[in-house]
């Protein structure tokens, strides 16, 4: 398929000392995709995403940047623009007066340069004269994207942006992400929440210990045939667990459910043998009033591989 | 315009569009950015607003108080002039306000990034790391300007408002006009802007090395301390001259005449050289930094060693070129100086005391004044500071055969100042007062500041 890359990243490795951060990653990202980096803490995402910035380069590998391979730090091309670490403001300025002084830098006067329509765009116009001292969590990671989007990027990478957003929030910056890739900005951000990532990437890389265990559309990821924890509400919670434990393929899982809900039952099984169990149960006459995943599809096959990666398995 | 296409065509028709080099923000631009974030700080803002008031009223009131701050240089002229003030003021920033400010500025323009977490965000904004020290470097020095501006135009403006523009009383006794003192006032504040660059870049160095840390902030603090410490202990006038902190103490010989101008411009060039060495340090230990490790929030003990060495070993080079260079050994404070000193800054006053009282006027020539000094008992050889100085001050007058003597106790200190106090005769030296035809006035013979100069020769 032909594809308009954005990044594409061959066998990068970079080590600080002795610790190898990023071993022999690949990675390719569309414009105007969304591409989600996702991992356990450690596994090397920021790094990666430094580099995508250009604040380093990889020991090791090539990585080209919207059709400019990089070869020393900060020569990232035009267009590059994003955080890693949390976004960097200034406490002491406000927010209109943060992306003043950033659209200064480029030479631009804040009209000029857009500061009011990048707050509306993230929902801060209303806060937009208050220091940033006073922010939240979520209203940072806002600025920090309203501060990228100053420089109408062709590629955006965003670390955990998503965290501390509000619903608003998320809204706000799921919307922007969503219209910039329909611009053809390609968009490289990481999540530890699954459920950001399958609501806004198409594709997903999953690194552990420094590399890459999985890279592909979030469906491929989904449809693994994994073994899942299933939450089961009915009726007859006492009959609907011996029905399960007389089941084929179903294990109850008795320290899964919650303390307050002594009604629910958790099963681990695989989908057909789900399937049999509802069956089962509404021939027994049994309502079934509630079934679903303890963790979703996607969050289960994280772990799966993660873990797996981990243990050395 | 730098247009790169990948090699391998894997760009489609978007893929060809121009891949332009991002621009690189001119310093200039850093420069204003960092001015910016300097000024929207609360802290730096108070500091501006105090060093452009706070010396006006402290000059004003002390000004008008009856006691006077004596013990600093020129304090005892406050009452009689307002250049005094800014002079008083000047002794008091060299030992406590200026090393305070630089910290706040300079031990904090890098730190604060790190405290922040900005860098990352700072460098992609600008891309530069070379024009991110330049630019913070030069926004740390406009702030500092900035302040030490406040405390001469508000100290100069409290003295002129409160006492007037009156000539002020040299260290060795001779009267400048106001237009004299004024122009010797700025020039001295512009000398100990020297040793305020040195101490600013050594804050530079404690703000990169030292990140986080709260030492880096109180670096320039804690080296100025030290090296006043150090400035009090009895050191050889070679390895005192070699501190760039002496350069806060030898403005004062630019009010003696002739100037003792061989102390301050050593002071000034050692300053300016731990100015130069301190920044570049910082810059080469800043260029180094690995801003992609998030762990990082300085540069570690290998980097304070790196940045310490050069410092010690300008310190002792700077040792040696100057004990080679002047030839000066031991404290500098000798016999024939001290007395020399004394009887110049006495002459000189005389003459005002003869003024106060309408009589006569007499020159310093018909005077002849000589003193003759010693130090503590005659076993102890007359040199060196100490406050065991007894000189007797002899001089003639026109058409009087009998010649006139005086007597002092010198307080003499290791960086050559002096205050001698007036033992008697009560009608010469020996009281606070003189009744002059229009009432009592301060006597200026009873007690008064003097300068050995440290590298003079002996024999004059």
């Amino acid at each position: 398929m032909d594809r308009l890359l954005a990044v594409r990243a061959r066998g990068i490795t970079k080590c600080f000392g002795d610790v190898v951060a990023l071993d022999g990653v690949d990675l390719d990202v569309a414009r105007g995709q969304i591409h989600g980096l996702a991992g356990p803490n450690g596994a090397g995402k920021t790094t990666l995403l430094g580099l995508l910035l250009g604040l380093a380069v990889a020991d090791e590998g090539l990585l080209e940047i919207l059709g400019t391979q990089l070869r020393r730090a900060l020569a990232a091309p035009d267009g590059v623009a994003g955080f890693v670490d949390g976004p960097g403001l200034y406490p002491s300025l406000t927010a209109r007066q943060n992306l003043a002084a950033l659209a200064a830098l480029r030479g631009q006067g804040a009209r000029a340069a857009g500061v009011d329509d990048v707050l509306d765009q993230v929902g801060l116009t209303d806060v937009a004269d208050d220091p940033a001292r006073g922010y939240s969590l979520g209203m940072r990671q806002r600025l920090g994207l309203a501060a990228a989007l100053l420089t109408r990027p062709r590629l955006l990478v965003l670390d955990e942006p998503s965290n501390g957003l509000d619903p608003a929030g998320k809204r706000h910056v799921h919307g922007v992400l969503n219209r910039l890739a329909a611009n053809g900005t390609a968009v490289v951000l990481s999540s530890h929440r699954m459920d950001d990532l399958q609501a806004l990437c198409s594709e997903v890389t999953i690194l552990a210990t420094g590399r890459v265990v999985f890279s592909g559309p979030l469906g491929k990821l989904a449809a693994e045939n994994r073994e899942l924890d299933y939450r089961v509400l009915t009726s007859d919670p006492a009959a609907a667990r011996l029905l399960a434990l007389d089941s084929a393929g179903i294990r109850v899982v008795d320290d899964a459910a919650p303390r307050h809900d002594a009604d629910a039952l958790v099963v681990r099984a695989l989908v057909p043998a789900v399937d049999e169990l509802v069956v089962r149960l509404v021939r027994a006459g049994i309502a079934l009033r509630e079934l679903a995943p303890v963790v979703s599809p996607l969050e289960a096959a994280f772990l799966a591989l993660t873990e797996q990666k981990e243990t050395g398995g | 315009m730098t247009v790169t296409v990948a090699e391998d065509g894997d760009l489609g028709a978007q893929g060809l569009e121009e891949a332009v080099a991002a621009p690189r923000v001119s310093v200039a631009r850093a420069y204003r950015f960092e001015l910016v974030k300097l000024v929207s700080q609360w802290r730096i803002r108070l500091l501006v607003l105090a060093c452009w008031i706070v010396p006006a009223l402290f000059v004003a009131a002390v000004s008008r108080q009856s006691t006077l701050p004596v013990d600093t240089l020129f304090g005892r002229w406050m009452h009689a002039t307002g250049w005094a003030g800014a002079l008083v003021m000047l002794g008091f920033a060299g030992t406590w306000a200026l090393p305070l400010l630089t910290s706040v500025v300079a031990g904090d323009v890098f730190a604060s990034e790190d405290r922040l977490g900005t860098w990352r965000h700072l460098l992609v904004a600008v891309r530069s790391p070379r024009r991110i020290f330049a630019a913070k470097a030069l926004a740390g020095l406009t702030v500092i300007l900035l302040l030490v501006a406040g405390l001469v135009a508000s100290s100069s403006a409290g003295g002129a408002v409160a006492v007037g523009d009156q000539p002020l009383v040299g260290l060795d006794g001779h009267l400048l006009t106001p237009a004299d003192a004024a122009g010797k006032v700025l020039l001295a504040w512009v000398c100990v802007l020297a040793p305020t660059l040195a101490l600013a870049a050594v804050g530079l160095l404690g703000s990169i090395t030292l990140g986080r840390s709260p030492m880096g902030l109180l670096l320039p603090a804690l080296v100025a301390l030290a090296m006043q410490l150090a400035q009090m202990m009895p050191l050889p006038v070679a390895v005192r001259l070699a501190l760039p902190s002496y350069a806060f103490i030898a403005w004062s010989g630019l009010f003696t005449s002739p100037a003792q101008l061989g102390p301050l411009l050593i002071g000034i060039g050692v300053s300016l050289l731990w100015a130069v060495t301190a920044t570049v340090s910082a810059y080469v230990l800043f260029m180094r930094r690995d801003f992609t490790d998030a762990a990082h929030d300085g540069s570690g003990r290998s980097a304070v060693t790196a940045g310490v060495l050069p410092l010690v070993g300008l310190a002792a080079v700077t040792v040696a070129v100057v004990a080679a260079a002047t030839g000066a050994t031991g404290s500098g404070i000798e016999q024939d100086k001290v007395q020399r000193s004394a009887a110049t800054a006495f002459a000189h006053l005389y003459r005002l005391q003869t003024r106060q009282l309408n009589r006569p006027a007499v020159t310093e020539a018909q005077l002849k004044v000589t003193a003759s000094c010693d130090k503590g008992s005659v076993k102890v050889a007359a040199e060196g500071p100490g406050n065991d100085w007894r000189c007797v001050v002899s001089w003639h007058l026109p058409g009087v055969d009998a010649v006139g003597t005086a007597v002092y106790q010198l307080d003499v200190t290791p960086d050559g100042r002096f205050m001698a106090d007036g033992d008697g005769p009560k009608e010469v030296n020996g009281y606070f007062l003189v009744r002059t035809p229009t009432g009592d006035a301060p006597n200026p013979l009873w007690q008064f500041d003097g300068n050995v100069d440290l590298l003079a020769t002996s024999k004059g």
